[in-house]
């Protein structure tokens, strides 16, 4: 059996850590760069042409995008042929989001309690996500989640008789109700099916996913673009000062669920929707 | 329009500015948010002083990143506005007049402007690292503890800000959207 000290898990995620909050996907910046070309607002090109060039000062001088930089969000998939040595996993993830933070000058933006507050100083603990899968590789995912964005998305228990246009009616009413919250323009991710926590962490996942890889049902691809489109027609545009742009992708993922309901949960992200990966 | 503006943000200077109008702030202001803001309200509640003289004053919903080395500060963008909503008439009664941050507010944050002649600012959120590049000092003034959030006094020159509320209630959110849609029907 493969065996993988999990002393690498940490340096991998210090590493993750930085380069996610310093540089933006190539995938989302081309979407960013693809509306922007489409904006017929003329302030909207204005606040569009500033998060380029905001993303780009990133890239070169190596600091955050956004200061802003999340819980780190770290998804952990997990090859059954590998035995992991030398320490307890979580702790070695938990010290990678330390380091990283710490080390690469990034914003230390947790609280040990929900109510009673208190900053943890080091932005730990991580919101860790582990799955054991085939093969004897681990693959290393960190999203660093921004809360502006986080705390204007929903959850919804439908019944099935709702049917598609209970989504779609549910996802442009939670984009709508966001305005110019969550920074527009936005990534929505919508989790549809699963149970109440699944659904959740299918949005989560969601925002994970390459902005120019549509899902593989042609019936769920077809609803991204649609909705895609739609929001575009509420005319919020960047930062909510009105114009074309608003989201730059919908993506959709989907799970069987209960005879009885039909969950669907909404997670939006900010144009600065980060992510890296890494296997080991 | 386009505005240069030099802060403190004087009554007279605030009756000035409509919502839309692009503004590029020099000056100093004052970086509050959340645990901040509260503490701000309990000490004028006990009857205290703040931290700093508030007429007049700029307060930027910020908690920036750590500066790196060789950085006046790290990166610095605007917070969501709304969760201040419950202390900011408080601020703006007792002569805070400027607010820079992104999101909506509350129709009792809008009377206070009214009533006191206030400015909501937005700054683009998610640019962080591009207005960082506007501050040119940054001094710790109070509430260290409070890490990203402590009070912090900067010196900013030419920030692009947008005003979103105006003091007559005018608001971009609505009326940018209303008039981006009314020129696509034209089209």
């Amino acid at each position: 059996m493969r065996e993988l000290p999990v002393a690498r898990i940490t340096e991998a995620v210090e590493r993750l850590c930085m380069n996610a909050c310093y540089h933006l996907p190539a995938d989302v910046k081309d979407a960013v760069e693809r509306c922007r070309a489409c904006e017929d607002g003329a302030i909207a090109a204005t606040v569009l042409d500033q998060i380029i060039e905001n993303y780009r000062i990133a890239d070169r001088e190596n600091v955050p995008i956004c200061q802003d930089t999340g819980m780190a969000c770290v998804f952990l998939e997990i090859g059954q042929d590998v035995h992991l040595v030398g320490g307890d996993l979580s702790e070695a993830v938990h010290e990678g989001v330390r380091r990283g933070y710490v080390n690469g000058y990034l914003r230390k933006s947790v609280v040990s309690d929900p109510v009673r507050r208190g900053n943890t100083g080091d932005n730990t603990p991580a919101m860790l996500y582990t799955e054991v899968v085939p093969g004897d590789r681990v693959k290393i995912t960190v999203g660093p989640k921004g809360f502006g964005s986080e705390n204007m998305s929903a959850i919804r228990m439908f019944k099935p008789s709702a049917g598609l246009q209970g989504i779609r009616d549910f996802i442009l009413e939670t984009v709508e109700n966001a305005g110019a919250n969550p920074c527009p323009p936005v990534v929505v991710g919508v989790g549809i099916g699963g149970t109440f926590d699944k659904a959740a962490l299918l949005a989560k996942k969601a925002l994970m996913r390459p902005l120019d890889i549509r899902n593989s049902d042609p019936f769920y691809a077809e609803l991204e673009v649609e909705m895609l489109d739609k929001i575009n027609e509420l005319g919020i545009g960047p930062q909510g000062f009105g114009g074309k742009t608003t989201a730059i992708a919908v993506n959709i993922e989907t799970l069987p669920t209960h005879i009885a309901g039909m969950p669907c949960a909404i997670n939006i992200n900010c144009h600065a929707t980060r992510h890296q990966t890494e296997v080991l | 329009m386009e505005k240069y503006i030099t802060l403190p943000l004087t009554e007279e200077l605030a009756k000035t500015l409509h919502a839309g109008d692009t503004v590029y702030l020099t000056g100093e202001l004052y970086t509050s948010r959340d645990a901040g803001h509260k503490r701000m309200c309990e000490a004028l509640a006990r009857g205290e002083a703040l931290p700093f003289d508030p007429m007049n004053a700029t307060i930027y919903y910020v908690g920036p990143a750590p500066a790196k080395p060789g950085q006046v500060i790290g990166s610095a963008g605007p917070t969501t506005s709304g969760r201040m909503d419950a202390y900011a008439p408080t601020l703006l009664s007792v002569g805070a007049r400027g607010m820079i941050g992104k999101g909506d507010r509350l129709p009792e944050v809008v009377e206070a402007m009214k009533k006191y002649t206030g400015v909501y600012f937005g700054a683009i959120g998610g640019a962080g690292a591009l207005l960082a590049r506007c501050i040119q000092r940054s001094e710790l003034v109070a509430y260290e503890d409070l890490g990203a959030e402590a009070l912090r006094r900067l010196y900013v020159k030419d920030m692009p800000v947008t005003v979103i509320i105006d003091c007559y209630g005018g608001n971009l959110y609505a009326s940018g959207r209303a008039a981006y849609l009314a020129e696509r029907r034209r089209k």
